[in-house]
């Protein structure tokens, strides 16, 4: 079957056969480094307590770097992810209040924002594998769509999250951080996922959409798939965002959409399509999350640290890229 | 409908029919929306956007996935570059521009060898350098006080000139003819549809391709330079983060023009306009008495109708 074609493994000794089984392993390197340097510049960052505030504030990242994987595995773009990340948190936020914040009402607005989420990612689905639009331009065209959605239903920052939301997401389960769970459920849902139909052939769609069409998949039908995942994970991601900042804000995500990017992409992820892994993605926004604390700690000025930052991003997506080269040529 | 389907072939027709349309509308909705001071107010800003595209345009007529994301940095930071050398001062207008188009083309360098010599794609070096970029101007905002434009230039680009038309919308048509001169008249050019149609084939035939596609970077580099310091004259003053709107909006426009991301056909005619039609739109968007929100959604929803006359990709089937 031409779909097994894409991810069959070569058999090759050596780091280019490696890095083809594990494309995440100059990410995890990476990471590791980080850490280490981290440790030595401020022994405490490694701590359970600072690693947990570490993961708290960059599930949401990790959460959008896996949404943009899935439609980057198909060749795809999705410039939106930020908006529909920002649309789903003010949804959540306001329909909480008008629930009346109770146990209950949490739970039915994080359906809604989850249906919420679906629905933009089918938007975007329809309009690029659809209607054929290209994709960087489409998806930006709908995140100006989902932004002014999103400033319809709060025009302001500031409504904020219900208490028992923000305090389970940032509070401790049997003396475990609530985001532990979350993590560990990620984990699960992602290796479940990656055993599925949809994921296997998002990979053939990418990695020659002609070759995929021709042996019979509905090529269409596969990348609105993927830009549904996207959408759906892209609405998780909001919950994390609602609870890390405990309020409700139009414009939150727009900046995260260029990370998770650059986070598929340090995590070994091909954009032109048909290569990579979830796994890299979210070890890449774990490494995005420790350059901006290593900044911090190295006692960069402050307003020096963006500009390290832009440098140290850039450098390691540089780095990533060359490695991760070796196991496709 | 094969005549409608026709005409629909061709961006810059449908562009131009849309532009009159719209300035119809315009008009309609808001009395004065088309009077001559009006359209050449639309001019001024179409021609800064239309001048950053320019540099779009080329880097994505180079094909390979050809984008540059960091237009609207180089714009911000060559403008802050340019109102510190000058300071209000028109004696520091030439060395203004020299710093300008170097900060420009050096950035745009770094693009071009970080694309050819290491083979990253553009989206992901141009994204980095834009983050490079972003970096640097909070640390000049921090250490220098934002310059300011010096009377000449502002006179320049607002005050009427020639035909009563302010220089920067001759400037721009001078960029026009520049690109088409450059386009289809020079082996550069030529080169470019080469190395954008079939990289492998120009490769062949002794195309240069890596110098071209490196010379294409710092290309938009310079574009995006100079619409900085027109954007330094337009608003008197450099502050951070200006450049920020014309990052998504020149890639729109190079589309609407009909010079598809993938490559190697299009030109710059249709670019200019399609950057006049984003302009007028949205300022169209900005007279009807609708508030934020409802205004960026038909902004989007539009945006996306016009994609739909051009710019759609081929069928599987074909």
């Amino acid at each position: 079957m031409a779909t097994n074609a894409s991810i069959t493994v070569r058999e090759r000794n050596g780091l280019g056969g490696l890095l083809r089984r594990f494309p995440f392993l100059p990410a995890l390197v990476i990471l590791a480094v980080l850490l280490v340097l981290n440790g030595i510049f401020e022994p405490n960052s490694l701590s359970f307590r600072s690693l947990t505030g570490l993961i708290r504030t960059y599930m949401a990242l990790m959460l959008l770097a896996v949404a943009q994987t899935y439609v980057v595995y198909a060749a795809d773009i999705d410039l939106s992810v930020g908006a529909i990340a920002s649309l789903v948190n003010v949804t959540i936020v306001v329909l909480m209040q008008h629930l009346g914040g109770s146990g209950f009402s949490v739970m039915a607005a994080l359906g809604v924002g989850v249906l919420v989420g679906l629905a933009c990612g089918l938007v975007n689905g329809i309009v690029v594998a659809a209607l054929r639009l290209q994709a960087i331009v489409a998806t930006f065209a709908t995140s100006i769509f989902f932004t002014g959605l999103a400033l319809t239903i709060l025009p302001v920052a500031g409504t904020p999250a219900p208490a028992v939301f923000w305090r389970t997401y940032g509070g401790s389960i049997l003396g475990i951080p609530f985001v532990f769970y979350g993590v560990g459920v990620l984990a699960v849902l992602l290796y479940l996922l990656a055993r599925t139909r949809l994921a296997t052939q998002l990979l053939a769609v990418g990695d020659g959409q002609q070759a995929a069409f021709q042996s019979g998949l509905p090529v269409a039908a596969i990348r609105i798939g993927g830009y549904v995942l996207c959408g759906v994970f892209a609405a998780l991601a909001a919950f994390c965002i609602t609870g890390d900042t405990a309020s409700g804000d139009p414009l939150v995500g727009t900046k995260m959409t260029l990370f998770s990017v650059a986070a598929v992409v340090l995590g070994g992820s091909a954009l032109s399509g048909g290569f990579g892994t979830v796994a890299g993605s979210v070890i890449a926004a774990l490494i995005i999350g420790l350059i901006n604390s290593l900044v911090f700690f190295a006692g960069t000025p402050s307003h020096w640290q963006n500009f390290v930052q832009g440098l140290a991003i850039l450098a390691a997506l540089m780095v990533g890229i060359l490695v991760s080269r070796r196991g496709r040529t | 409908m094969r005549s409608v389907a026709d005409f629909a072939k061709n961006p810059l027709v449908v562009a131009l029919v849309l532009i009159v349309a719209l300035l119809f509308l315009g008009n309609a909705l808001s009395p004065g929306f088309a009077s001559g001071q009006q359209i050449l107010r639309l001019l001024i800003v179409a021609a800064l956007l239309g001048i950053v595209a320019a540099g779009q345009n080329l880097v994505i007529l180079g094909g390979r996935e050809g984008i540059d994301l960091s237009v609207g940095g180089v714009v911000s930071l060559s403008a802050i570059v340019a109102g510190n050398l000058m300071n209000g001062m028109d004696g520091g207008i030439p060395l203004a521009i020299v710093g300008a188009i170097a900060t420009g083309a050096l950035f745009g360098l770094f693009n071009g060898l970080g694309v050819t010599l290491l083979r990253i794609p553009p989206l992901v070096m141009t994204l980095g350098m834009l983050g490079v970029l972003q970096g640097l101007l909070v640390v000049v905002r921090q250490g220098i006080p934002s310059g300011r434009a010096a009377p000449a230039l502002s006179e320049f680009v607002t005050k009427p000139h020639l035909f009563g038309l302010p220089g920067i919308i001759w400037l721009w048509v001078a960029v026009g003819l520049l690109m088409a001169l450059i386009l289809h008249r020079t082996v550069f050019g030529h080169r470019i549809y080469a190395v954008g149609s079939n990289e492998r084939a120009a490769f062949m035939a002794g195309v240069p391709v890596r110098l071209i596609r490196i010379c294409l970077f710092v290309l938009s580099g310079v574009f995006a330079a100079i619409a900085g310091l027109c954007l330094l004259g337009y608003s008197g003053s450099s502050f951070a983060n200006v450049g920020e709107q014309y990052m998504l909006p020149s890639i729109i426009a190079v589309v609407l023009g009909g010079t598809p991301l993938s490559g190697g056909k299009g030109g710059y005619t249709g670019t200019m306009a399609g950057a006049i039609l984003l302009v007028i739109l949205q300022s169209i968007l900005t007279t009807v008495n609708i508030d934020e929100s409802g205004r960026q959604m038909v902004f989007g929803a539009t945006l996306l109708v016009l994609m739909l006359f051009y710019g759609r990709g081929r069928g599987l089937r074909a």
